[in-house]
C-alpha cells in the first residue's frame, strides 16, 4: 500500500497545484516530492514489497506494484532528483508557473508508476503518460525551436510505444485461458516463444527502449530536445526518463525474451558502442554546452546499454550504481549549465571564460562534477564505471575484447570534451557577463546535495551495493 | 422492438409539434426529454431480455439479443448527451428546428433495426431508414450552398451503394434461395459458387460505402465538410457505429465461415482507409475537414473488428463505437463554439478559454489513442482481436504506425490552443450548461480508458 504513495503523492500534488497560484503550486511541488522522498526512503530500507488489486479483469491486468533493489534504487533517484530540481530553480522566474510545477509533479507520477509497475499493461500505461506532461512542459516553456523539435520526440517516442504495445499484446495471448499481463505470465510466455518468434517480438519491444535511453541510431530526437527544454525538464529527461529505457530492458526485456536477447546482444552492443564513440565525437566540436552536455550523455547511455546487453552479473550490478550515478551527475552538470546560462547569457562556450575568478564557487562545484562525470577516483561515477568495464570485459561474446577497447575509447574522449569544456568555461579571460553574481543561496543547496552525493558515493559505495546487489542476480538468469 | 415503436411515436411527436407549436426556444429541452424516456425504453427492455434467449419478432424477421439491445441502449444514450451538447447548435441551423429532431428519432429506428436484423430486406430498410433523414439533414441549411452541395452529393454517392447492396442482396438471394441471415451457412459446402461470392463482394462494397472505408469515402469530406456541423457531428458518429454494427453481424453471422475467400479484401480496404484516412487528414487545413478525413480513420480501426470476427471484435467494435462517438460528438461541440474553423482560429484558446480547450485536448487524446482514455482501450480491444486471429500481423503494425501518424493531426489543434499566440473568435459565449456538459463528455472519455468494463460487462 505504501508504493502507492509513491505515485499518489506526485499526482495529488500535481492535480491541486494546476489549481493553485504560481507560488504557492511551487511550494506544494516541494513539499510533495520532498514527502514522496520520505516515502521512498522508507520503502528502500524497507526491502522488497508488492501491492496488487484487479484493475480491468477481462484483458487479465491487475494493479500490480512491487519493490526490488532496482525499483527501489530508481525511485529514490527520482525522489532525489526532483527536490533538487525545484530547490535550483526556485528563483528562476516561469511563466504560467502553477502549470509548470503540477506537470513537473505529474511527470514525478508517471515516473515513479514506470519503476514501480509489475504488471506489464500497468507498465504501458505509465510508460506513455509519464511522456504526456513532458510533451507540454517542452512544448510551452523551451527554447525558440520548442514546438517541432518537442513534436519529433513525442512521435518518435510514441511510435516506438506502440510497437511495444504491440509486442506485449503478442505475449499476453500466449497465456493460456484468459490473457494474462502480469510478470510472471509474461516471463513464461516470452520464455516458451520458440527462437524465431522471440527474434522478431524482440524488436517489436526492444524499439520502445532504444528510443527512449537513446542508443544509436534512435538518438536523433535527443540533442535537439535537451537543447531546446527548459533545463528543468532536461534533467528529467535526462537524469530520470532515460532510466526508464534501461530499466525497461533488464525488467521487461532480458528476462522475458532470453533467446531474441541472446541472438541480437551482439548486434546491440556494437550499436550501443558506436553511439558511444560517435556522440563522443560529435561532443568535442560542440560550442553549445548544453548539447555538449546532451551528446556526453548519450555516450553514457551507450555504455550502460552494452554492458546491459553482455550478460554478466557484475556488469548489470555497475548498470545499477550507474545508473543511479549518472542520474545525480547529470542532475549537477545541467544546474551548472543552466547557471551558466544565466550569467553569461549565451551557451556558447566561445564566448565564456573566467568563471573561477568571477565566481570561484561555481568554477569548483563545475570541476567536481566533471571529474566525476569522466568517472575519476573518489568520485561517484569511477566506481560504476569500473564495473561495467568488468562486466564488458566477462562479457561471453567472442568480440568482448574489441567492444572493450573502442568503449574505453570512450572514456578517453569523455576526459577531452569534458575538461575541455571546464578549461573554456572556468578559466582564461574573464568575459563580459550579464550578471556576475557567484552561487545563490539556493542554487547552493541543490548543488550541495549533488556534491555530497558525488563524494560520499565515491569514497563509500556500499550502501548503494547492497540496495542492488540482490537484484543484478536475479535479473540475468 | 419495444425501442423500434417508442422511437417512431417519438419521431411522430416531435414531427406535429413543429405545426402546432410554432416557439422554436424550447425545441432543444423538449426533445432531450423524450430521448431520456426513449432511453428509459431502451433501458426497460434490457432488464427484460435474457442473455441467451434472443427475442424474435415478424416471422423471425427481427432479432433482438442482449448485444443489440445494449448497443441501442448506449447509442440513444450517446444520442441524448448529443442533443445536451448541440441542442442549441441545432436550432439555429434553420426553420424546422422541430423535424430535424424527427429525423434524428426515425435514424434512431433505422439504427435498432440495423442492430437487430434477422433478414436482409429488414437491413435493406434499416439502411434506407438511416440514410433518407441523413440526406434532408445535410441540406437543411437552405441558404448555403456547401450544404445543398453536400446533400446533393450524399444522395447520389448514398443511391447508388444503395443500388450495389441491392445487387449483392439478390445475388445473395439467387444463391441460397433465403434473405435469412442465420439460414446462408449452408454455404461453406460451395465456398466457391460464384454467385454468392459476387454477391458478398457487392455487400462488402456497399458497406463500405456506408461506413466511408476506402477506396469508397471520396464523398466523405465533402458531405462532412459541407453539412451543418451539429449534423456532421451525428452523421460521423452514430450513424456510422449503426452501419459497422450491421456490418459485422451479416459477415459474421452468415459468412464467417467463407472468411478465407473474403478476409483478404477487407484487409485490404483497411490499410488503404487507415492510409487514405491518416495520411490526407495531416494535410488538411480546416479542423472540420480535418475530423472528416479522422473519421475515416478511425472507421479503418473499426474495421480490425471485422477482420478479427471473434468474440473479442464484438467487445471492442462496441467499445470503439461509444468511444469514438462521445469523443468525436465532443470535438464537434467545441467545434460549434468556434468562428473559424482553420487550425489558426484555435490559437490561444488555452488563454481564452481554458476549460474548452482542456476538454478538447482530452477528447483530442481519446482520439489518438493515448492511455487513460476511452480511445485508448477501444485501440487496444480491436487490436487484441486482431492479433488473436493470428494472420493479420502485419495489419497491426502497419495500424499501429497510422496511429502514429494521426497523432501529428490530433496534436497540431493542441499545439494551435496552448503554444500559439492569438485570440481566437467564438461564434456564441461559452454558457455555464455548455460547459457542465462538456465536463460530462469528458469526464466519460476518462472514465471508459480506466474502466471499459462498464460497457463491456453489459454485453
Amino acid at each position: 500500500m505504501i508504493l502507492t504513495l509513491l505515485i499518489l503523492i506526485p499526482l495529488l500534488a500535481g492535480i491541486i497545484g494546476f489549481a493553485m497560484s504560481g507560488t504557492s503550486a511551487k511550494t506544494l511541488a516541494l513539499v510533495g516530492s520532498l514527502a514522496t522522498l520520505v516515502v521512498a526512503i522508507v520503502i528502500s530500507m524497507g526491502g522488497d514489497t508488492s501491492w496488487s488489486t484487479p484493475w480491468i479483469p477481462r484483458i487479465g491486468t491487475n494493479f500490480s506494484l512491487a519493490t526490488d533493489g532496482m525499483s527501489n534504487m530508481l525511485c529514490l533517484l527520482t525522489a532525489i532528483v526532483l527536490p533538487v530540481v525545484i530547490i535550483a530553480n526556485w528563483n528562476k522566474e516561469v511563466e504560467k508557473a502553477n502549470s509548470f510545477y503540477g506537470l513537473m509533479m505529474l511527470s514525478q507520477a508517471g515516473l515513479m508508476g514506470v519503476f514501480l509497475a509489475y504488471d506489464a499493461f500497468v507498465f504501458y500505461i505509465f510508460w506513455e503518460l509519464a511522456l504526456i506532461p513532458v510533451y507540454f512542459l517542452c512544448s510551452k516553456w523551451g527554447g525558440e525551436k520548442r514546438v517541432p523539435v518537442t513534436f519529433k520526440f513525442f512521435i518518435y517516442t510514441f511510435v516506438g510505444s506502440l510497437m511495444m504495445l504491440a509486442g506485449l499484446i503478442i505475449l499476453s495471448l500466449q497465456n493460456p485461458g484468459l490473457s494474462s499481463y502480469s510478470f510472471e505470465s509474461i516471463k513464461a510466455a516470452g520464455a516458451a516463444l520458440d527462437p524465431a518468434t522471440q527474434q522478431w517480438v524482440f524488436w517489436l519491444i526492444f524499439i520502445a527502449f532504444a528510443i527512449k535511453m537513446p542508443i544509436f541510431p534512435f538518438h536523433t530526437w535527443q540533442p535537439d530536445t535537451y537543447e531546446q527544454s527548459p533545463t528543468p525538464v532536461t534533467i528529467i529527461l535526462s537524469a530520470l526518463m532515460v532510466k526508464m529505457g534501461l530499466f525497461a530492458v533488464l525488467r521487461w526485456l532480458i528476462p522475458v525474451l532470453p533467446e531474441g536477447v541472446a541472438f541480437w546482444s551482439d548486434t546491440v552492443v556494437i550499436l550501443s558502442i558506436i553511439g558511444i564513440v560517435y556522440a563522443s565525437l560529435l561532443a568535442i566540436v560542440q560550442t553549445d554546452i548544453k548539447r555538449l552536455v546532451a551528446y556526453s550523455s548519450i555516450a553514457h547511455m551507450g555504455l550502460m546499454s552494452a554492458v546491459a546487453f553482455s550478460d554478466t552479473t557484475v556488469g548489470t550490478h555497475g548498470i545499477m550504481v550507474q545508473m543511479f550515478n549518472h542520474g545525480i551527475n547529470i542532475t549537477g552538470m545541467w544546474i551548472i549549465v543552466s547557471m551558466i546560462e544565466n550569467r553569461w547569457g549565451t551557451r556558447d562556450m566561445t564566448k565564456m571564460g573566467g568563471m573561477a575568478t568571477a565566481a570561484p564557487k561555481m568554477a569548483i562545484a563545475l570541476v567536481i562534477i566533471s571529474l566525476a562525470n569522466i568517472a575519476l577516483p573518489l568520485t561517484n561515477g569511477f566506481i560504476g564505471e569500473f564495473m561495467l568495464f568488468n562486466g564488458l570485459f566477462q562479457s561471453a561474446s567472442p568480440y568482448h575484447m574489441i567492444f572493450m577497447v573502442v568503449a574505453g575509447l570512450g572514456v578517453i574522449l569523455g576526459a577531452i570534451y569534458t575538461l575541455n569544456m571546464v578549461q573554456k568555461v572556468a578559466y582564461g579571460e574573464t568575459t563580459e557577463m550579464i550578471s556576475n553574481k557567484d552561487i545563490t543561496t539556493n542554487e547552493y543547496v541543490g548543488l550541495a546535495i549533488v556534491i555530497v552525493l558525488i563524494i560520499f558515493l565515491g569514497v563509500y559505495p556500499k550502501p548503494l551495493l547492497d540496495m542492488t546487489a540482490a537484484i543484478s542476480g536475479v535479473v540475468l538468469p | 422492438m419495444k425501442a423500434i415503436i417508442a422511437a417512431t411515436i417519438i419521431g411522430v411527436i416531435l414531427m406535429f409539434t413543429g405545426i402546432l407549436v410554432k416557439e422554436k426556444k424550447g425545441m432543444a429541452t423538449f426533445a432531450a426529454i423524450l430521448f431520456f424516456l426513449l432511453l428509459g425504453v431502451n433501458i426497460w427492455e434490457l432488464s427484460t431480455i435474457d442473455s441467451n434467449q434472443p427475442q424474435t419478432f415478424f416471422n423471425n424477421m427481427i432479432r433482438i439479443d442482449r448485444y443489440a439491445v445494449w448497443f441501442n441502449t448506449l447509442m440513444t444514450g450517446c444520442t441524448l448527451l448529443y442533443v445536451l451538447l448541440s441542442g442549441r447548435e441545432i436550432q439555429k441551423v434553420g426553420a424546422h428546428t422541430s423535424d430535424y429532431f424527427a429525423l434524428i428519432s426515425f435514424m434512431l429506428v433505422g439504427l435498432y433495426m440495423l442492430a437487430g436484423y434477422n433478414n436482409m430486406l429488414i437491413l435493406f430498410l434499416g439502411i434506407e431508414i438511416i440514410s433518407i433523414p441523413q440526406y434532408i439533414l445535410a441540406g437543411s441549411d437552405k441558404k448555403n450552398l456547401k450544404s445543398s452541395e453536400a446533400s446533393l452529393k450524399y444522395f447520389l454517392m448514398g443511391a447508388f451503394s444503395t443500388g450495389i447492396l441491392l445487387m449483392g442482396i439478390t445475388l445473395i438471394y439467387g444463391a441460397t434461395g433465403s434473405f435469412d441471415i442465420s439460414q446462408f451457412t449452408f454455404l461453406q459446402a460451395d465456398a466457391l459458387n460464384p454467385m454468392a461470392l459476387c454477391g458478398i463482394v457487392f455487400l462488402i462494397i456497399a458497406f463500405s460505402f456506408k461506413i466511408s472505408a476506402a477506396p469508397m469515402h471520396m464523398w466523405t469530406p465533402d458531405v462532412y465538410d459541407g453539412a451543418p456541423t451539429p449534423f456532421t457531428a451525428y452523421m460521423s458518429t452514430i450513424v456510422k457505429s449503426a452501419a459497422f454494427i450491421a456490418f459485422i453481424k451479416l459477415f459474421h453471422i452468415s459468412f464467417g465461415n467463407l472468411g478465407n475467400s473474403w478476409m483478404m479484401l477487407i484487409a485490404i480496404i483497411t490499410a488503404a482507409t487507415l492510409l487514405v484516412g491518416n495520411v490526407t487528414a495531416v494535410f488538411q487545413q480546416s479542423v472540420k475537414r480535418m475530423m472528416a478525413y479522422s473519421s475515416i480513420a478511425q472507421a479503418g480501426f473499426m474495421l480490425f473488428a471485422i477482420v478479427a470476427l471473434n468474440a473479442t471484435a464484438w467487445q471492442g467494435l462496441m467499445l470503439y463505437t461509444v468511444t469514438y462517438t462521445v469523443a468525436t460528438m465532443g470535438v464537434f461541440a467545441v467545434l460549434m463554439k468556434m468562428k473559424d474553423y482553420t487550425y489558426d482560429g484555435f490559437n490561444g484558446l488555452g488563454k481564452r478559454e481554458p476549460l474548452l480547450a482542456f476538454v478538447t485536448t482530452i477528447f483530442l487524446l481519446s482520439l489518438a489513442g493515448i492511455p487513460l482514455t476511452g480511445g485508448f482501450m477501444a485501440k487496444y480491444y480491436v487490436l487484441v482481436a486482431a492479433v488473436e486471429q493470428g494472420q493479420v500481423l502485419w495489419l497491426v503494425i502497419f495500424a499501429l504506425l497510422m496511429a502514429a501518424i494521426s497523432v501529428y493531426y490530433y496534436f497540431r489543434v493542441i499545439t494551435a490552443m496552448y503554444f500559439k499566440q492569438g485570440s481566437p473568435e467564438l461564434s456564441s459565449p461559452v454558457t455555464p450548461s455548455d460547459k457542465m456538459m462538456l465536463v460530462v463528455t469528458a469526464v466519460i472519455v476518462i472514465l471508459l480508458g480506466v474502466a471499459p468494463q462498464l460497457i463491456l460487462n453489459f454485453i
